[in-house]
């Protein structure tokens, strides 16, 4: 039996009558390959939240661990993400330890907020600079901090705090004018 | 188990449609409402209007992967998720590449939806009328055979679908791009508005409008109005834009005549011989999988371009060995799209305190065609042209470097403007273009597939230099800075504007179709999908297709009552 045969046969047992669309969007939920235990480990999410509220704090707005970036970007890369790059994490993760164990000897969830930014303001260089690099192929790695960064920046504002608090969404606009004053300080329409 | 059941009056109705996607779901509307009692037989399953939106109104952060593509998709949709409209909110609107096979012979992305409505719920809403400069282009330079119709032919014909779908746009009065039956226009943006008047000042040959497109900009049938929300290819519960499931079919089924069966594959064409016309359609129903037949007085093909191809090239029979109404042998050739995927952006110094409101505009500008349009714009490295369809807005932030509170606050604002416009060009018909039936490779019901072997040839190859470098210029004169151009030259398919495979002409021997869309050799057999089209023009086809659609139907009753098919 199929997926979509299970579906429609809990969908029959609970007397529901369940749509094609509804269907076909059960089917999606599931990533196809095998399951990264490693990515689901209770150290692996902590770290990883700490991470994105470092790059995306709390301020006068709600900042990434109030938005679960770190659920998000466990979700993503257990979906999305194939084998290799889900390593390329996890072995960043440990790299982030490592820095934080070398410059405070503390793991990096045990740092102060200000020593968090500093060793993440560091790996941040060092993703910039190996994106700069010269002689770049195809089949180099991405740098686990740019993984880190991507799906932290997309989790947050595609995220209910961050799409309506830190920026302005309208879910149903009904108008578009195409010109409107801006005044500096005025937040981004989310999406 | 092939059972046949035995038809009775039961099965018999006065017309049959084949596809409810935007021209079969006007086939239905004319159809019915001249009293036609009409048969819908759509090969994927049901999709009503609103209720099954499942996802139209749906917030971000309630899809779990954020829109983003999932392995997943990778694995069942590697085609159909190259497209643009493909996403997490509207997969259930593309067909699993995975069950639904085809053998490419070049590369050739085809990008389908199987459901009631069709593609007329993903479509990218661009309207714009066709002139003589396109009707009379295959007869001006010899490429491909001429096109049996003219403007004067489908002019009102334009004009009577365009009120009825709800158009929106700028009337410009250019001889290329006649203005049509138009809502108000949307607005473009500050930047918009900005290199508008510079491409008006600095050209005679080009202007810049907003786009025409197929959305309610003010109040039509039911109140139904644009919510300017861009979440189209969901589907839309405020039918802001023309679908087949919103507008047509709601209006086929309030005459009373209508019956729409979904899960219902024609295979065929049946066509007897001695009565020297087709009597039906035979149907594999895609749940049951058993054989039925329906009958009818007039048989519309609408099952998109290369659906329609499959049909005809599978009804064979003594007088057809080669596929019903392919005397000519140019039944599934001459196959063209448009050729894109090139042109340029930029980015504006400036207007920092100007924005747009909440709203998502679902459209762009568009730079209608400004090549080989008149003697003084002829261009001796192609033949036809190429527009351009793009638009401005703001990013957020300024880069995505450094931690913390300030890479917050940075992202929390709008950023620099920046343009871009990508070119849509004509693609000659070309015999050799083709989709052709492979009886070797079979699908899951065991019917056979499509060879499909296309390319683009020199004269896309030259025009696209052409296009690239007309962006950049054109952004370049607009005063835009730091422009890049590319050519990503998507394979033919990507544009999902497949059309020509059965095409009109006045000679029987060269061409599938009459001017009236009728079968040369099956009077009752009408095609107005975009297998009909003689040549691809560079804009968007769907409204002609709508137009040769009304046109043909109204034609089709007319023959009918006169007993003349």
């Amino acid at each position: 039996m199929n997926r979509r045969d299970a579906i429609k046969n809990v969908a029959l047992l609970l007397g529901t009558a369940i749509s094609a669309s509804t269907l076909a969007a059960l089917e999606g939920c599931t990533g196809s390959g095998p399951r990264n235990y490693a990515l689901e480990a209770p150290e692996t999410k902590s770290i990883l939240a700490e991470i994105a509220e470092t790059i995306i704090p709390q301020t006068n707005t709600p900042g990434a661990k109030a938005a679960k970036v770190d659920e998000f970007i466990l979700t993503m890369m257990q979906d999305c993400y194939e084998p290799k790059d889900q390593q390329i994490l996890l072995d960043g993760l440990k790299k982030v330890d490592e820095a934080s164990n070398k410059q405070y000897k503390k793991s990096f969830v045990d740092l102060t907020a200000e020593e968090k930014t500093a060793v993440l303001t560091e790996i941040d260089k060092e993703r910039v600079a190996y994106n700069k690099r010269e002689n770049k192929q195809k089949e180099d790695p991405t740098h686990y901090f740019q993984f880190i960064k991507e799906l932290t920046l997309l989790g947050y504002f595609t995220s209910k705090p961050g799409a309506t608090e830190a920026l302005r969404y309208v879910a149903v606009p009904g108008k578009f004018e195409g010109c409107v004053p801006y005044k500096k300080g005025d937040k981004a329409w989310a999406m | 188990m092939n059972l046949n059941v035995k038809a009775g009056q039961e099965n018999t109705y006065d017309a049959i449609v084949v596809g409810s996607g935007i021209s079969g779901g006007w086939a239905a509307k004319e159809l019915c409402e001249k009293g036609l009692k009409t048969l819908v037989l759509e090969r994927g399953n049901d999709v009503q209007h609103v209720k099954d939106y499942t996802t139209a109104m749906m917030a971000p952060w309630e899809f779990k992967h954020r829109l983003q593509f999932t392995n997943e998709m990778k694995e069942n949709y590697p085609i159909q998720s190259r497209c643009y409209a493909f996403d997490e909110s509207s997969k259930q609107f593309w067909v699993n590449d995975k069950e639904n096979p085809y053998n490419e012979i070049k590369p050739f992305n085809w990008l389908r939806g199987y459901h009631v409505g069709g593609r007329s719920l993903m479509w990218g809403r661009q309207v714009y009328r066709w002139s003589d400069l396109d009707f009379g282009a295959n007869a001006r330079d010899g490429h491909g055979v001429d096109w049996p119709i003219r403007y004067k032919d489908i002019e009102s014909w334009y004009t009577y679908v365009e009120a009825f779908a709800g158009v929106s746009g700028q009337a410009e009065g250019l001889p290329q791009l006649p203005d049509g039956q138009f809502l108000p226009p949307m607005e473009m943006n500050c930047l918009e508005k900005h290199v508008a008047a510079r491409i008006k000042e600095k050209y005679t040959d080009r202007i810049m409008t907003i786009g025409r497109v197929a959305h309610a900009t003010k109040a039509m049938q039911n109140g139904r109005a644009c919510q300017y929300r861009n979440l189209c290819h969901r589907g839309c519960p405020f039918t802001g834009y023309f679908s087949s499931n919103g507008v047509t079919l709601p209006a086929a089924a309030a005459t009373g005549n209508l019956t729409l069966r979904p899960d219902s594959i024609v295979t065929e064409v049946i066509y007897d011989e001695k009565k020297g016309k087709a009597t039906g359609v035979r149907v594999l129903d895609a749940h049951t999988l058993q054989t039925v037949e329906y009958y009818a007085n007039i048989v519309f093909l609408n099952a998109s371009t290369l659906g329609t191809t499959f049909v005809l090239l599978n009804s064979t029979s003594n007088r057809f060995p080669n596929g019903l109404g392919n005397d000519s042998e140019q039944v599934g050739h001459n196959l063209m799209d448009h050729h894109f995927g090139v042109g340029a952006d930029g980015e504006f110094d400036g207007f920092e305190d100007q924005y747009y409101s909440s709203g998502r505009r679902p459209n762009g500008i568009y730079i209608p065609r400004f090549r080989n349009t008149n003697a003084a714009t002829m261009r001796k490295d192609f033949v036809r042209g190429f527009g351009y369809q793009g638009g401005a807005g703001r990013g957020r932030g300024n880069g995505t470097e450094g931690i913390g509170a300030e890479l917050k606050e940075s992202l929390q604002e709008p950023g620099k403007w920046t343009m871009g416009i990508g070119s849509w060009g004509e693609h000659l018909p070309y015999y050799e273009n083709k989709a052709t039936l492979n009886k070797n490779k079979k699908d899951k019901y065991g019917l056979p597939t499509l060879d499909i072997d296309c390319e683009f040839k020199e004269n896309e190859l030259a025009m696209r230099k052409d296009m690239q470098e007309s962006a950049r210029e054109i952004l370049d004169a607009a005063g835009l800075k730091n422009i890049t151009s590319y050519d990503d030259m998507p394979p033919p398919g990507h544009c999902i504007h497949e059309m020509g495979t059965a095409r009109m002409g006045k000679d029987p021997k060269t061409s599938v179709l009459n001017k009236w869309n009728q079968l040369h050799a099956v009077k009752n057999v009408f095609i107005t999908d975009g297998a009909c089209m003689a040549s691809s023009a560079c804009q968007n086809p769907s409204i002609t297709y709508m137009a040769l659609t009304a046109r043909a139907c109204d034609y089709a009753v007319q023959e009918l009552k006169k007993g003349n098919i």
